[in-house]
């Protein structure tokens, strides 16, 4: 109950930021202060969202994005886990990948999207392997980060009581870790939008990012904003997924308020 | 039980090589509870590390239970001066974790994690996470499983050394309570020369290092023991000998150690 009116406390001073910036906007347009050929007001862009020769095609369109963001999440996150592990049970390799690892991370892979269309064409391929490569990094890093980071004092206890590597790794190091995973993972949500919109503004064919692109070109603006906030709503949905399941796996994490662990008596 | 014979460890870095250990033995005998009290830095963590199999010694041999177990792990059940619980495992499941990695059927350590966490007082927080226990009771917790494990060498690192006074007395005196049911053999590194002569069957004396045997004796007290023990004269007489030792030790080591 208390909880119940803590958020709602948290929650109206934004939303009426919000709806402030909202009422001013269709106010700027209604009053024609600016053009609704260069800006439209945010009713016009729900009508035309919903107006029946747009909504079928930004559904198709919204499907192909998430299916991309999906299939490169999913792809990248996975090969940045497994990779992260590999790296941690074989100290040798990390010490040649690691400071490359860490190097790439001021790379704009996004930059590489005109040359995989290049490699590979126009189909989902280059599309996915941007989005994929994109979400791999800020994950794999992550997770060595945590791995490396686990309590000295636990991993001695447990190799002094006996524990061998696949023990330390699946007991000790994995959970230790999952604290920096889902930081990743969050970095990785937001990237996989971003880099699959990117993607299909490259060859306008499917997705919201191209229609978009094609809507700017035949000047419907509604349409362009109606994407653009589709898209920002999957950013979000993905975004909140990830932390619900951060919450639903990470239960011992000691609340606001109280000690943390090894405190005195 | 336990024999340690002649071993001795140096690490080598940039400035040179450092002797920790130069030949060092002892044993603990079956049901035994023997302390090492010595200067800070005088190699007892070391001592342990080579024990529990952490470490390989540059020389000498370490068996337990007429084994060697030179540079082996999981020989020992160990209690170290923190109370190294898991923090996503709850109190039940650090115990059982910690027993089915010493090869104990999960079924089996569940249960007895439960009696005994009963039999102590801590049923309650069983299924809790360790974050919400005081200091005090996460070392309980240590203890319990330490003592559970089926190991038969028990090695407690300065396990109340992170406690204050108060709470300290009374975890011996709670230790030794269960201890004195069931006798496990039991190796104590600590600072404290009062904790080591309430508690311990026998009690070993170290310089500072490179770790050598200063004094060994017998503490003469029947068990179960006693609270006023601490008054006795014996005991004050102990206990200044141990305390000339540390002084000299320190003095020579050239007054930093404490």
């Amino acid at each position: 109950m208390d909880n119940k009116r803590n958020l709602w406390s948290r929650v109206w001073p934004p939303a009426l930021v919000l709806g402030i910036l909202l009422a001013c906007w269709q106010a700027a347009v209604s009053f024609a202060l600016v053009k609704d050929w260069m800006i439209p007001s945010p009713v016009n862009v729900v009508k035309a969202a919903f107006a029946s020769n747009v909504w079928p095609r930004l559904m198709e369109h919204t499907g192909a994005t998430l299916g991309l963001t999906a299939i490169g999440f999913a792809g990248g996150t996975a090969a940045g886990f497994v990779l992260a592990a590999l790296l941690h049970l074989l100290p040798g390799v990390r010490r040649g990948i690691y400071p490359l690892l860490i190097l790439s991370q001021n790379v704009p892979i996004i930059i590489l999207g005109p040359i995989m269309t290049m490699l590979f064409g126009y189909g989902l391929l280059p599309k996915a392997l941007l989005v994929m490569l994109v979400c791999f990094f800020p994950v794999c890093i992550a997770m060595l980060g945590g791995l490396t980071g686990t309590d000295e004092s636990l991993r001695n206890y447990m190799r002094m009581i006996g524990s061998g590597k696949w023990t330390l790794f699946w007991r000790l190091e994995l959970p230790s870790a999952l604290q920096s995973l889902f930081s990743g993972l969050k970095i990785a949500a937001s990237y996989s939008v971003l880099s699959a919109t990117f993607a299909e503004m490259l060859s306008p064919k499917m997705g919201l990012g191209g229609y978009m692109v094609l809507s700017t070109r035949g000047y419907m603006p509604e349409r362009a904003f109606a994407s653009a906030i589709l898209i920002i709503m999957i950013s979000l949905t993905l975004f909140g997924l990830i932390a619900l399941l951060e919450r639903a796996v990470i239960r011992w994490r000691p609340g606001k308020g109280e000690t943390g662990r090894h405190v005195g008596s | 039980m336990l024999e340690v014979k002649k071993v001795s460890k140096s690490f080598a870095d940039a400035r040179g090589v450092k002797e920790v250990l130069r030949e060092l033995s002892l044993q603990v005998a079956e049901g035994e509870f023997v302390s090492i009290v010595g200067p800070s830095g005088s190699g007892k963590t070391t001592l342990f590390g080579v024990i529990g199999g952490l470490q390989q010694p540059t020389a000498g041999e370490v068996h337990i239970g007429g084994q060697d177990t030179t540079g082996e792990t999981g020989h020992v059940a160990y209690m170290p001066q923190q109370a190294s619980l898991l923090p996503w495992r709850t109190v039940a499941g650090n115990i059982e974790l910690s027993l089915t990695i010493a090869g104990v059927e999960k079924r089996k350590a569940r249960s007895e994690a439960l009696v005994w966490l009963e039999r102590v007082g801590l049923a309650e927080y069983a299924g809790a996470y360790p974050h919400v226990l005081s200091g005090g009771m996460q070392q309980r917790v240590s203890f319990l499983r330490a003592l559970l494990s089926p190991q038969r060498l028990m090695l407690l690192d300065e396990p109340f050394g992170a406690l204050d006074a108060l709470t300290r007395e009374h975890m011996q005196k709670w230790l030794l309570s269960i201890w004195e049911q069931n006798r496990r053999s039991v190796l104590l590194v600590t600072h404290s020369i009062e904790e080591a002569l309430y508690l311990s069957d026998r009690i070993i004396v170290l310089s500072a290092s490179p770790a050598v045997i200063l004094d060994e004796m017998i503490v003469p007290f029947e068990r179960p023991r006693k609270e006023e023990l601490r008054e006795d004269a014996r005991f004050m007489e102990l206990r200044n000998r141990i305390y000339r030792h540390l002084a000299e030790g320190a003095k020579e080591a050239g007054g930093d150690g404490n």
